[in-house]
């Protein structure tokens, strides 16, 4: 029987604020544990919670961001639950009347399928704090540092088909809250979450299948693997006479298979009532514009421009526009070295190369934008080979300095003096008695891929420095005047 | 609308109370009455009153994003029961 996939994601964004979203206690990253853990986040008797403004203005960027609905009334409710990483016994978010109304963003797929994904609502929430199970003596270990810290939840419509799509889909809400700026997207620290509703029916049927719930996938290699792994667990269980029982599973990347953590059928009834000690939050219009007109150029519009001002293909202007830093980077050489074409092909070439090798963020690269862009000059004026300015870029990564300081000191100035080059053209054909007889002996039309011998032994002779255009074009002219 | 002993043991266990056997069928019969002042309640007639999140006629302030509560885990570690390399700890819990 042939299967259709439904996917519905689940996203949690962390808030890049400075504070928590109820309480003035810090939100940095890595902290000794329990340090930036205040009264409020361990919901000492007698706090209150108070509204971080600025995790409600990042918000409403998001809902404006995917074309939805604004809340211009939103309630914070408490969902309540026990587990010692949630001092308070509830975790506050928002239900029925959530921040960020329906919206849908569009999507493209690696193989071209695009696709719009509609959103079912985006709400505010609190994160828990962390458990840690080593053995402190049998018991667990408390830090709830990251209690507290704002999160967007963001729900979509069961709208995609395959993990593809999923995958895709997840990257497009990180270019977008890393281009607002409002996620430091970063997936190995927990900053973005995924969970995955999967399903199967058969194609045709309408009725959506029995879902299983993919919890805490962070990144997007794991989401088309876990999808891909629990899509053919499903099949393979119906196909077998079996029935999908609605339940959590995590992912194991390790064995890459999912198991069960826990059945719906004990999960916890939640008890969400609305929050008394937090009261409706309410926006209007004017509040909305504002934050409207502070929004950046986002990535969908920023691909456009890419392929209508720099005439990019759909891909390269994909990849460059999907990560913000990237794509101010790009701009900056492309300004730099007035070539457009050879600056995407660097950037996604030799500097995505060292970058990751290296797992190093764009942020940081120890070649600047205007390193590159001067570099790249040297190519255009054909100073330098394309070869050589690998060599060159690799030396201003590790050492810095300039492109023009690094060719200076390196000796690296392209031989273009056709005088020179003939001279060495000269020696190479004297010393290949053998090859230039075949070169003589070959079909003329066989000659051309012939040619790629003395081409190797004039570049090894001038390391590499010789014009490669005005090599060929002199060897082409002596060895063909032995022919005749 | 009344209730049974189990969903009163069941409202226990989501709430964490361990409750006495023996008075099982005294909660039953109170929670039984307040579901039924409710069930009285339900029959008033709300058609276009908006449901209210919070009876104050009042909207939520909004906090700058500024860090005012530096580290203090000290002083709010004196009251814990257990704690180790700055963790508190607990009764050991896996899911």
């Amino acid at each position: 029987m042939e299967w259709e996939v439904v996917i519905g994601l689940e996203i949690h964004v962390q808030l890049s604020t400075t504070t928590k979203i109820f309480s003035g206690a810090s939100t940095a990253f890595g902290a000794a544990p329990n340090t930036q853990a205040c009264a409020v986040d361990l919901a000492l008797p007698g706090t209150l919670p108070v509204f971080n403004e600025n995790a409600l203005r990042m918000a409403v960027m998001f809902g404006l961001a995917v074309n939805a609905e604004i809340g211009k009334r939103s309630v914070f409710e408490r969902k309540n639950y026990f587990y010692p990483d949630l001092p308070k016994g509830y975790q506050t978010t928002q239900l029925a009347e959530p921040i960020v109304g329906p919206g849908f963003v569009d999507i493209e797929t690696d193989d071209g399928v695009s696709r719009r994904v509609r959103l079912h609502h985006a709400h505010l929430e609190e994160d828990a704090g962390k458990s840690l199970h080593e053995d402190f003596h049998g018991m667990s270990g408390i830090d709830l540092n990251r209690a507290g810290t704002p999160l967007v939840e963001i729900v979509s419509e069961p709208d995609m088909r395959s993990s593809k799509e999923a995958a895709a889909y997840a990257r497009k809400i990180h270019a977008i809250v890393t281009t607002l700026g409002i996620c430091d997207g970063n997936m190995a620290e927990g900053s973005m979450r995924c969970d995955c509703n999967v399903s199967v029916r058969p194609k045709g049927e309408e009725k959506l299948g029995t879902r299983t719930e993919l919890k805490n996938i962070n990144s997007f290699r794991f989401i088309e693997r876990a999808i891909d792994t629990e899509v053919a667990r499903q099949i393979d269980l119906i196909e077998d006479g079996g029935r999908v029982v609605q339940e959590t599973r995590l992912y194991d990347p390790d064995k890459n298979e999912t198991r069960s953590m826990r059945s719906k059928e004990d999960a916890n009834d939640y008890r969400y009532f609305p929050c008394p000690d937090l009261l409706p939050v309410i926006i209007d219009d004017s509040y909305i514009e504002a934050i409207r007109a502070t929004l950046p150029e986002l990535p969908d519009a920023r691909k456009a421009r890419f392929i209508e001002q720099y005439a990019l293909s759909d891909y390269d202007a994909g990849v460059l526009s999907s990560y913000r830093p990237q794509a101010d980077y790009y701009e900056q050489v492309v300004g730099a070295c007035q070539d457009a074409k050879l600056a995407a092909n660097w950037v996604m070439g030799e500097l995505a190369k060292l970058l990751n090798q290296n797992d190093t963020d764009i942020k940081v690269s120890p070649v600047s934008a205007e390193q590159l862009g001067g570099l790249l000059l040297r190519i255009q004026d054909n100073t330098i080979s394309g070869n050589i300015a690998k060599k060159v870029f690799e030396l201003m990564w590790s050492n810095g300095g300039t492109a023009d300081q690094i060719i200076e000191a390196e000796g690296l100035k392209q031989v273009t003096d056709s005088g020179a080059i003939e001279k060495i053209v000269d020696e190479v054909i004297a010393n290949a008695t053998k090859q230039v007889e075949q070169y003589i002996a070959a079909e003329p039309e066989k000659r051309g891929k012939m040619l790629g011998f003395f081409m190797g032994q004039v570049m090894k002779a001038t390391g590499g420095k010789a014009n490669p255009g005005a090599v060929t074009g002199i060897l082409k002219q002596k060895l063909d005047a032995l022919c005749s | 609308m009344s209730l049974d002993r189990s969903d009163v043991e069941r409202i226990a266990h989501l709430a964490r109370l361990q409750i006495d056997e023996q008075d099982i069928p005294t909660y039953t019969e109170n929670l039984s009455s307040i579901l039924n002042l409710i069930d009285q309640m339900q029959q008033a007639d709300t058609a276009g009153v908006e449901p209210l999140a919070n009876p104050l006629d009042a909207v939520q302030r909004l906090r700058a994003d500024v860090v005012t509560e530096p580290d203090q885990r000290e002083k709010l570690q004196r009251v814990a029961p257990a704690v180790e390399e700055g963790l508190f700890l607990v009764p050991k819990v896996i899911e």
